[in-house]
């Protein structure tokens, strides 16, 4: 496969690599430091026979992008915080009638309105636990121009494969930062697996996914948010019917762990191990580097939800992992829950990346 | 070798756009690597903006900019806030139509504002001049690849205007 | 075929009262949809949250029942992603006009070629009886227990000077005007925005002295004012009484539309 050379920020390749992947429907409203990911489709969309349409908010962005999904289109919106914020009751609803979709959230410093263009990772829990009740989504984190486009264009395969939301947590380093970018010519494309002619529309196969009746196809699908049967009629009282969706509704994309997890060992016999996703990677990245040390283990993850746990597990000398992050720690305390050494966490506030040097100081400062 | 240099001046004089060029100069034709990065805040116009590259012969890791070795400062207060704590290993081009300071370091003085308006009759590619300067003192990207960069990335109608201003600021940065 | 063959029959019975007036108005939508001749593998049925909103999930149809007031949000995804597929919203009083109050502006100043029916039962049916922004004036609601203070919305004026093209209002009582407004508003390129006040004797009618349910579709048929009547009280300089429902075919325009099937 060829490829060619560009120059783009991370938001453009962002933009680049859902057109690749036919991306054709964006709803969205302006919000720094995502903007640039809506210029990008608002301009190109229209071009390419697809639908670019800024709505009155996000909360209106969210459900343009299910109902454009539901007529089988492959639809996304981008945003940040606040955004983010409003547009979690549309997730749960994405989450609970099984729809793909592809939602960015270039990260910047909360809470509330915070630092709208300074960079952050605050969103890491909201990501997984922001709209009430039980669900799981898929998260990616990109730390390079070349990830904002590539990790866009397999969010909309795993939507597509587990009718799922799929988030690109990006963050306004990664999202505003030009770099080198070679471009593939084409991107790996896997659709949905369509409604059998005689199925129910929510009864799902042994993958745990039902068949997707796209609407206009002649199912007469009936999709709702609230509890449901596998014909997709509401069935809210029966106690059993809603422990048994939605344990499958989770099961099947942590289930499935491990067929999406992607991440890079690093190292393995270290004794010391840091744990990065998306901007702080390439500090880690430069610590490695700088030191040469065979005892300075690196896990560097793009698959942050569902969490690959095992991963860990790979670093079977570790006595401690240190886990930098643009937040108070939000992912260290989920690996505390998978490992028995320590964890130390490496927090940053306030908008900037760690210093290699920091990161040298927190791995020197545990003997 | 990794250069890593600050640009910084006021909103609207295309502080972004320079930074954005040197980069693109040093990856698309100079088969370098090259990383831009910006601080900006609400202003869309006016205050101090900052923008940085790092350009590199090997992949860049750590992204920002930690020490900047080569400044292009446009604005006195570009200067206070971004330039005045530059050390004495690194050099600074300074717009000296604007800049009335001077750092430590090395220090070579463009009038870019007041030969783009005087010359060219538009202080708009002021910015540009400044980029050929950089590069006929440091060599950090090759004067082609320096033009291709800017014919890539300037408004279509302007290319003559700024190639003009490109080779103003090389021969006003040309050091003995 | 006739609206019948619209529903779900493995659905039924469904959950509205006795006496509730949305049936009518279900009704009254499917026979107008049915003269379209329109295919049940084209016409996608979009609600939000409430009673009326439950009315996509009898007809068999592909249909969306989304979250509290976002129905048009996600309606315009459907519309505008295929603009093909006729794309008719269920929705009521409390999940139009208030939360989803904004989207309900914005669809109708984009003109989006979508059909509202609004069932406007001037209170909050399913949570049991609260306000809502169409509550008349000293009406009473578990949430307004002393009368409502609040003035109330005039939705059709709301949809006419945000930019909707078809706009009309009716009763329960109005069965025949109702299906032939609907049917002019699935006709019309752009938003169309047809109004019912319909009787809710669980949760309105019980607390504001409407005995019978019979009692609040008299109330209605009594208290509209036919809109050329209106006009030409208007012109004869009398005032109109304010506890009258002004009812007719209030807008009918062609400003530019969009998600117009090509």
């Amino acid at each position: 496969m060829t490829s060619r050379l560009e120059f783009w920020q991370g938001n453009t390749a962002c933009a680049e690599g859902a057109l690749a992947a036919g991306c054709n429907f964006f709803g969205g409203y302006p919000i720094t430091p995502s903007t640039e990911v809506a210029e990008h489709m608002a301009a190109k969309l229209p071009k390419k026979g697809g639908v670019f349409i800024q709505m009155e908010d996000e909360i209106a962005s969210m459900a343009s992008i299910i109902g454009a999904s539901w007529t089988g289109a492959r639809a996304m919106t981008a945003t940040s915080g606040p955004g983010f914020s409003l547009m979690m009751e549309n997730i749960g609803f994405a989450a609970m009638t099984e729809t793909p979709c592809v939602v960015v959230n270039v990260q910047r410093g909360g809470p509330s309105t915070g630092q709208p263009t300074m960079s952050a990772q605050g969103d890491m829990m909201q990501v997984r636990f922001g709209s009430h009740g039980d669900y799981a989504i898929i998260a990616l984190c990109p730390a390079s121009v070349q990830e904002m486009y590539e990790l866009t264009a397999k969010a909309f395969n795993l939507a597509d494969k587990y009718r799922v939301p799929v988030f690109l947590m990006a963050d306004e380093t990664v999202g505003h930062m030009r770099e080198k970018i070679l471009v593939p010519d084409k991107v790996e494309r896997v659709d949905r697996k369509p409604l059998a002619a005689d199925a129910l529309p929510f009864k799902a196969d042994a993958d745990l996914i039902p068949g997707f009746g796209q609407f206009g196809t002649g199912h007469h699908v009936h999709v709702t948010g609230l509890t449901h049967d596998e014909r997709g009629y509401p069935a809210t009282t029966n106690p059993k019917l809603h422990a048994d969706l939605v344990k499958r509704l989770v099961d099947k994309i942590e289930n499935a762990r491990y067929d999406m997890a992607d991440y890079d060992i690093i190292n393995p016999d270290a004794h010391k191990v840091f744990v990065a996703y998306g901007g702080p990677v390439r500090t880690v990245q430069q610590v490695m580097h700088d030191r040469k040390d065979k005892d300075i283990g690196f896990l560097r993850i793009r698959t942050v939800w569902p969490f690959p746990e095992k991963a860990l597990a790979a670093f079977k000398n570790a006595q401690a992992f240190f886990v930098p992050e643009l937040n108070l720690g939000q992912m260290a305390r989920e690996i505390e829950r998978h490992v028995k050494v320590p964890v130390v966490s490496i927090p940053k506030l306030g908008g900037e990346l760690h210093t290699p040097a920091e990161l040298i100081a927190a791995l020197e400062a545990k003997r | 070798m990794r250069n890593e240099i600050r640009f910084s001046g006021f909103g609207g004089q295309g502080i972004i756009l320079s930074a954005v060029i040197l980069g693109r100069a040093a990856v698309m034709y100079d088969n370098k690597f090259a990383v831009q990065t910006q601080v900006y805040g609400p202003e869309a116009r006016g205050g101090a903006s900052m923008s940085q590259v790092v350009i590199d012969d090997a992949e860049i890791l750590y992204p920002k900019v930690a020490n900047p070795d080569i400044y292009v400062i446009m604005s006195q207060e570009g200067f206070e806030k971004y330039g005045v704590g530059a050390p004495e290993s690194a050099v600074m081009l300074v717009d000296s139509s604007l800049v009335h300071s001077r750092p430590k370091c090395r220090c070579i003085g463009i009038p870019a504002t007041q030969e783009a308006k005087q010359t060219l009759k538009k202080d708009i590619v002021a910015n540009i001049v400044m980029l050929g300067a950089l590069v006929a003192a440091t060599h950090i990207v090759s004067e082609e690849s320096l033009k291709k960069a800017i014919l890539d990335s300037v408004p279509k109608g302007t290319e003559d205007l700024n190639l003009k201003a490109m080779q103003l600021g090389l021969q006003l940065g040309k050091q003995p | 075929m006739s609206y019948e063959d619209w529903f779900r029959q493995d659905r039924l019975p469904h959950i509205y009262c006795a006496g509730c007036g949305n049936g009518t108005i279900i009704n009254c939508t499917l026979a107008a949809v049915d003269e379209m001749g329109w295919k049940k593998e084209e016409t996608i049925f979009v609600s939000g949250i409430g009673c009326s909103s439950r009315a996509p999930g009898y007809i068999l149809t592909d249909s969306l029942h989304t979250t509290h007031g976002r129905a048009l949000a996600f309606a315009t995804g459907v519309k505008m992603a295929n603009p093909d597929l006729h794309v008719v919203v269920f929705t009521g009083d409390g999940d139009l006009a208030a939360i989803g109050g904004n989207h309900f502006i914005h669809a109708c100043r984009r003109n989006i070629d979508l059909t509202v029916v609004c069932m406007n039962n001037q209170i909050y049916g399913m949570t049991g009886g609260q306000g809502s922004p169409t509550t008349p004036k000293g009406c009473l609601s578990s949430t307004t227990p002393y009368g409502c203070t609040e003035i109330p919305f005039d939705l059709c004026e709301l949809a006419t000077a945000a930019g909707a093209n078809y706009v009309s209002r009716w009763t329960s009582y109005h069965v025949k005007e109702l299906e032939k407004a609907v049917k002019v508003g699935l006709e019309t390129p752009g938003f169309s925005f047809i109004e019912a006040l319909v009787q809710c004797p669980t949760a309105f009618g019980r607390r504001n002295k409407f005995r019978q349910v019979t009692d609040h579709v008299e109330y209605l048929k009594v208290h509209s004012l036919l809109k050329a009547k209106r006009d030409r009280m208007l012109e004869a300089g009398e005032k109109i009484p304010e506890d009258m429902y002004v009812v007719g075919e209030l807008t009918k325009r062609s400003r530019p539309a969009m998600g117009v099937k090509p």
